[in-house]
């Protein structure tokens, strides 16, 4: 029999040195030090693949954009790794930007907007499809249409759609005597035509996450409310909204970090303008780096981990609302 | 006794065996590295994703690496992308033995110190225009050579204008083509089309009028200048060029114009093949300048550079296939084969107009034009350039007076340089 094997398969010994850890076990006495080292080699071998992974796509990106932030990455230091630190600086150029409020204010109204959108709709379809009918799967089939086809060719039908003089969108407004509207090439316009190409885009994802929550609520709770007297409204309103929050809560989050990030449908339609109607922080972010003839990879770094913070203080509430839900 | 060694150092030992495996990165035998592919292989990177391996263009790359006897390995790029992987290859130590880079950006590859002197290199560049050859001067150093050069003008559809008894001869100044665009107006067709987009061809084609009105880099928010952006403003509150301008590329004006319900649109000598084929016949006249005679219009086209190698062994190569796409008949031939562009040296030229004399105006053209990162402008060119966008498009789509944007991107512009 072997000790060895049973102390490096419990997750609990790969952390635990092997001082404190050989009292707990039955056999403790009995392990001799040099086993208990062999098991912390077996141990960490584990997770070694895991860890390696960790630092090499996470933590290392991570901390290489905090240190891009945090210098002056000009072309030529870029290429000669000489760049000067220049601490909070380049934050500091970014939040004075005369762009930076506008950014501020488009990338939390692309984010809300297409949010609250998406979810709505996504749900009211969701129930719709909830009862089966003939044709229900297919047409639900079509409604993820918007998830397959590749960005660019939904980012440039938009595009064309909503173009000002020659697009479909205009000659049926025109149609019904509404003037040209320049949904792109306005600043009034331009942010609600990304916004409208976005829900269009994210509701598939709604469709598809709450419809399969919808299945998990049991149907003898509509039976019962039904006998009860409830009516449809009165069902979803007590019954399924309810129950669906947990769900609800995952899609919405999920939505937010990628609603927060989305470049390529705006970069695409309106490469964030005219001049910056439609600027995110995302477009802005993008733009430094690789939008002009001079990328300016400090100040986009610096643009995204302002984005991560805001993804992360989201995160950290959806926690907290789990968290609270879970002790009630 | 042993001190047990901390879990945190063992782990970082483990992570790297598997980094190790899992790039090779470390691997100590050499034996089968393939040190005789890179003896023998050179590496070119360019911006013609369009012309592949079996494309004329692909060929005569690799006829230049056989007449030099190596292979040449041609990997091709987006314009925009292949300056990021030109950065990115030169902070590895990766560069390629040749990039053939837009112009504007061989300033700013050469101020990273990733270029090498065309006087290092070895390479005589007196016999090019120095109008052409300017775009690629840093401190008086020559980054490239280059391989070609286009530029722009304004194509014009003859039905169009024989319809409106418009005469394209007697367009000479801002105030002739505004009347030539009442006029086709007027009779029912669409007036020209342009592309506005807040990209570098936004301020590419914005060039023409903006120096034409004899405005100034330096000063974004000159009377010239605000007298140039108005005419482009003018010309969409008439409704003699559409509102899509805005967020039209290069290749949106042209399919625009190729449906043949403009009358003028602002392009390139690339499109001169296309211009041909077209469903109707077709013109050319130079951009004019505010008062008269021809704009100086911005250069385009690539330039043929040698990054720094650290086996210099290399360049004697390099150099030789260098040369070989730069002799007189090399370039003719560039020009002929592949997307008209006129040769950068007098004799290139000549020999050019002597094989197909329908491409005189564009020879003159580029003759007149002028680098964008000239004037001493070099790696503040790309700054200015996007403050120049920005206020275009903020003044067309009526954010902003054509003053109030100018001023703002004179005032962003002082902020990004200094």
């Amino acid at each position: 029999m072997r000790p060895t094997l049973q102390n490096a398969g419990s997750p609990a010994g790969t952390s635990v040195p092997a001082t404190t850890a050989s009292p707990r076990g039955p056999r403790g006495d009995a392990v001799s030090r040099r086993p208990s080292t062999a098991h912390r080699w077996a141990a960490l071998a584990f997770i070694a693949p895991l860890l390696a992974y960790l630092v090499i796509f996470y933590a290392y990106p991570l901390y290489r954009n905090v240190e891009l932030s945090l210098h002056d990455y000009t072309p030529r230091a870029f290429v000669q790794g000489n760049a000067d630190f220049v601490g909070f600086t380049n934050f500091l150029d970014v939040v004075s930007s005369q762009a930076f409020g506008l950014a501020i204010r488009n990338t939390l109204v692309f984010t809300l907007v297409s949010i609250l959108a998406q979810y709505t709709i996504g749900l009211a379809l969701a129930v719709f499809f909830y009862r089966n009918f003939r044709l229900s799967g297919v047409l639900r089939a079509m409604f993820l249409i918007p998830w397959l086809l590749p960005l660019i060719v939904s980012a440039s039908t938009w595009s064309w759609m909503l173009n000002s003089d020659s697009g479909i969108v205009n000659s049926v407004l025109g149609a019904f005597g509404i003037g040209q509207i320049n949904w792109l090439t306005s600043p009034q316009w331009a942010l609600t035509s990304v916004i409208i190409a976005n829900i269009w885009l994210g509701i598939p994802f709604n469709l598809v996450i709450l419809y399969a929550g919808l299945q998990n609520i049991p149907a003898e709770l509509y039976e019962a409310a039904s006998l009860d007297g409830a009516d449809a409204w009165q069902q979803f309103r007590r019954i399924t909204l309810p129950l669906l929050r947990p769900v609800s809560a995952i899609t919405i989050l999920l939505g937010l970090i990628y609603t927060l990030k989305v470049v390529d449908v705006v970069w695409i339609m309106t490469s964030g303008g005219p001049g910056n109607a439609s600027t995110t922080l995302a477009i802005w972010s993008y733009r430094r780096a690789f939008g002009t003839g001079q990328p300016d990879f400090s100040q986009a770094a610096a643009v995204g981990n302002l984005l991560i913070v805001i993804a992360l203080v989201f995160g950290f509430v959806y926690l907290h609302l789990q968290r609270r839900q879970e002790r009630s | 006794m042993k001190r047990p060694e901390s879990p945190l150092r063992t782990a970082a030992t483990f992570a790297a065996v598997a980094v190790c495996a899992a790039t090779a990165a470390c691997s100590s035998s050499s034996d089968d590295a393939g040190t005789t592919e890179s003896s023998d292989t050179y590496t070119w990177w360019d911006p013609y994703p369009q012309h592949d391996d079996t494309s004329e263009w692909a060929q005569r790359v690799a006829a230049c690496g056989d007449e030099a006897g190596v292979t040449i390995e041609r990997t091709a790029y987006d314009t925009t992308a292949l300056t990021n992987q030109a950065l990115l290859s030169a902070q590895e130590g990766t560069a390629p033995d040749i990039i053939l880079l837009d112009n504007p950006a061989v300033s700013t590859l050469a101020d990273t110190g990733m270029l090498t002197t065309m006087d290092e290199f070895g390479l005589d560049t007196t016999a090019m225009d120095e109008n052409l050859l300017a775009a690629g001067v840093v401190d008086g150093e020559a980054y490239g050579v280059p391989i070609g050069a286009n530029t722009l003008a304004i194509y014009y559809n003859q039905d169009i204008l024989a319809d409106a008894g418009v005469d394209p001869a007697a367009i000479t100044d801002w105030a002739s083509l505004t009347a030539a665009l009442e006029s086709v107006t007027a009779a029912g067709h669409k007036g020209i089309t342009f592309a506005g987009i807040g990209t570098e061809e936004g301020s590419f084609q914005f060039l023409p009028w903006f120096w034409g009105a004899g405005a100034d880099l330096r000063q974004l928010d000159s009377p010239e200048a605000v007298e140039a952006l108005e005419l482009w403003t003018g010309w969409l509150d008439e409704e003699y060029a559409p509102n899509s301008v805005i967020t039209n590329s290069q290749n949106t004006v042209w399919e625009e114009f190729l449906t043949g319900t403009f009358a003028f649109a602002e392009n390139g000598t690339w499109q001169v093949n296309s211009a041909a084929e077209a469903d109707f016949p077709t013109g050319v006249i130079a951009l004019p300048a505010r008062d008269g005679g021809v704009a100086p219009t911005p250069t385009g086209g690539e330039f043929i550079t040698a990054p720094v190698q650290n086996d210099t062994g290399r360049y004697e190569v390099t150099t030789q296939i260098v040369e070989c796409m730069t002799t007189p008949e090399g370039l003719v031939e560039t020009a002929t084969t592949f997307a008209y562009y006129i040769p950068p040296t007098q004799e290139g030229q000549e020999a050019l107009v002597a094989d197909q004399a329908e491409l005189e105006p564009w020879v003159d053209a580029v003759r007149n034009a002028k680098g964008r990162t000239s004037d001493d402008l070099g790696t503040d060119y790309p700054l200015i350039s996007e403050a120049l966008w920005t206020a275009v498009q903020n003044a067309l789509s009526g954010a902003m007076s054509a003053d109030e944007a100018l001023q703002q991107a004179q005032a962003d512009a002082d902020a990004a340089t200094s």
